[in-house]
């Protein structure tokens, strides 16, 4: 067994009660997803190839569970947005965010990504949080590595206070509420 | 032939329909008429070996008249020599005859100049936008085209915004934060 209450509110005396643990549900869902995290890599500029050595054995993102780079929007938690986006790209970014299944959160990776960068001009989106819901933003042109997985952190520690259940299931959890008044 | 002599037997066959030609640091540059354009670039690449068209680029004099002029870089492969040909296109005309099928190379570089100029080239097989959407409305290079952009809606393909310029192209905000401060990578580890 590994020590799970080191890192969750959980009571556990394992003299007394052997495999069981007890912590919150929430607390073990958002345990789950946190570390389990697949990108979908969205790469459209030189912060890509920053993407790329992050995901490398030197930066290596698997330390943090997210090396599963998917490029089927269907199998993918987070989408990284790295680069600019340009507006003939915009919709059909939205469009792959769209077709990722639920819980889904999204990182602005880059100056360009964030808020179109030293693109001021007629092409290039103004920043992806126009069209997407962005979690956590990454300064730097392009970002380090570090700088990458310091905003994979963010993110998991922004899950880590999700109230998930209620999220996916509000009338059961309306219904326990009651239930426990 | 060598490359000056080649250049001096394009100047005397067509003596009358060169407007003008420069020297400049060893590259010699022609204006031609626009409907001499089709004969002059025929005969470059038959009889004077101008087999590689390398670009084509527009220019915007804006206020000037005849406001736009377009440019071939060609180059002759077998004789190393370069040749540059100008002809002016006004706003109302707006249109030059392609060279597309005399250097296919021509067919995407005219796209991009009807794209970003909104010069149409006759005779083209297929002039369509290659850069912006089919549907965009705007010219963006053109010279009246603000650097923001103009707003433009294309539902289920694309749509622009004025991008905020902040009183300039490139202005920032001087910061007194260190880089320890404004660099994420630079924080300890909060988890």
């Amino acid at each position: 067994m590994f020590a799970v209450s080191e890192i969750l509110p959980a009571a556990y005396d394992s003299k007394i009660e052997g495999n069981v643990i007890f912590t919150r549900f929430d607390a073990a869902l958002n345990w789950v997803r946190k570390n389990s995290l697949w990108p979908m890599p969205m790469g459209l500029a030189c912060c890509a190839i920053e993407l790329m050595a992050t995901a490398a054995s030197r930066f290596d993102i698997a330390r943090f569970g997210a090396e599963v780079m998917r490029f089927s929007p269907r199998q993918c938690d987070v989408m990284i947005v790295a680069g600019t986006v340009t507006y003939k790209m915009a919709l059909a970014v939205k469009r792959i965010y769209e077709q990722m299944p639920e819980p889904k959160w999204v990182i602005a990776m880059g100056a360009c990504a964030s808020t179109g960068g030293m693109y001021r001009s007629y092409a290039v989106l103004q920043g992806i949080d126009q069209l997407l819901p962005v979690d956590v933003y990454i300064s730097g042109c392009p970002p380090r590595p570090e700088a990458l997985l310091a905003g994979l952190m963010k993110l998991q520690e922004k899950i880590s206070g999700e109230k998930s259940l209620a999220a996916q299931k509000p009338e059961l959890t309306k219904k326990l509420n009651e239930l426990l008044a | 032939m060598t490359g000056p002599e080649l250049l001096a037997s394009l100047g005397k066959l067509f003596g009358a329909k060169l407007q003008n030609k420069t020297e400049f640091r060893g590259e010699t540059t022609y204006t031609i008429l626009p409907t001499d354009l089709r004969e002059v670039a025929k005969f470059c690449r038959d009889e004077l070996s101008f087999d590689y068209l390398i670009d084509i680029t527009s220019i915007d004099n804006f206020g000037e008249e005849p406001r736009f002029e377009i440019v071939y870089e060609l180059y002759s492969m077998t004789l190393a020599v370069h040749l540059r040909l100008k002809l002016r296109v006004s706003e109302e005309e707006g249109a030059v005859d392609t060279v597309s099928d005399i250097w296919p190379t021509a067919n995407w570089h005219e796209r991009e100049i009807y794209d970003m100029m909104g010069i149409k080239f006759n005779g083209h097989p297929d002039l369509r936008r290659i850069l912006m959407w089919d549907g965009y409305p705007f010219f963006p290079l053109r010279k009246e085209f603000p650097l923001e952009g103009l707003p433009s809606e294309m539902p289920d393909v694309a749509f622009t915004k004025s991008a905020p310029l902040e009183g300039g192209p490139f202005v920032t905000q001087p910061s007194t934060a260190t880089a320890k401060d404004r660099e994420p990578r630079a924080h300890p580890p909060e988890l």
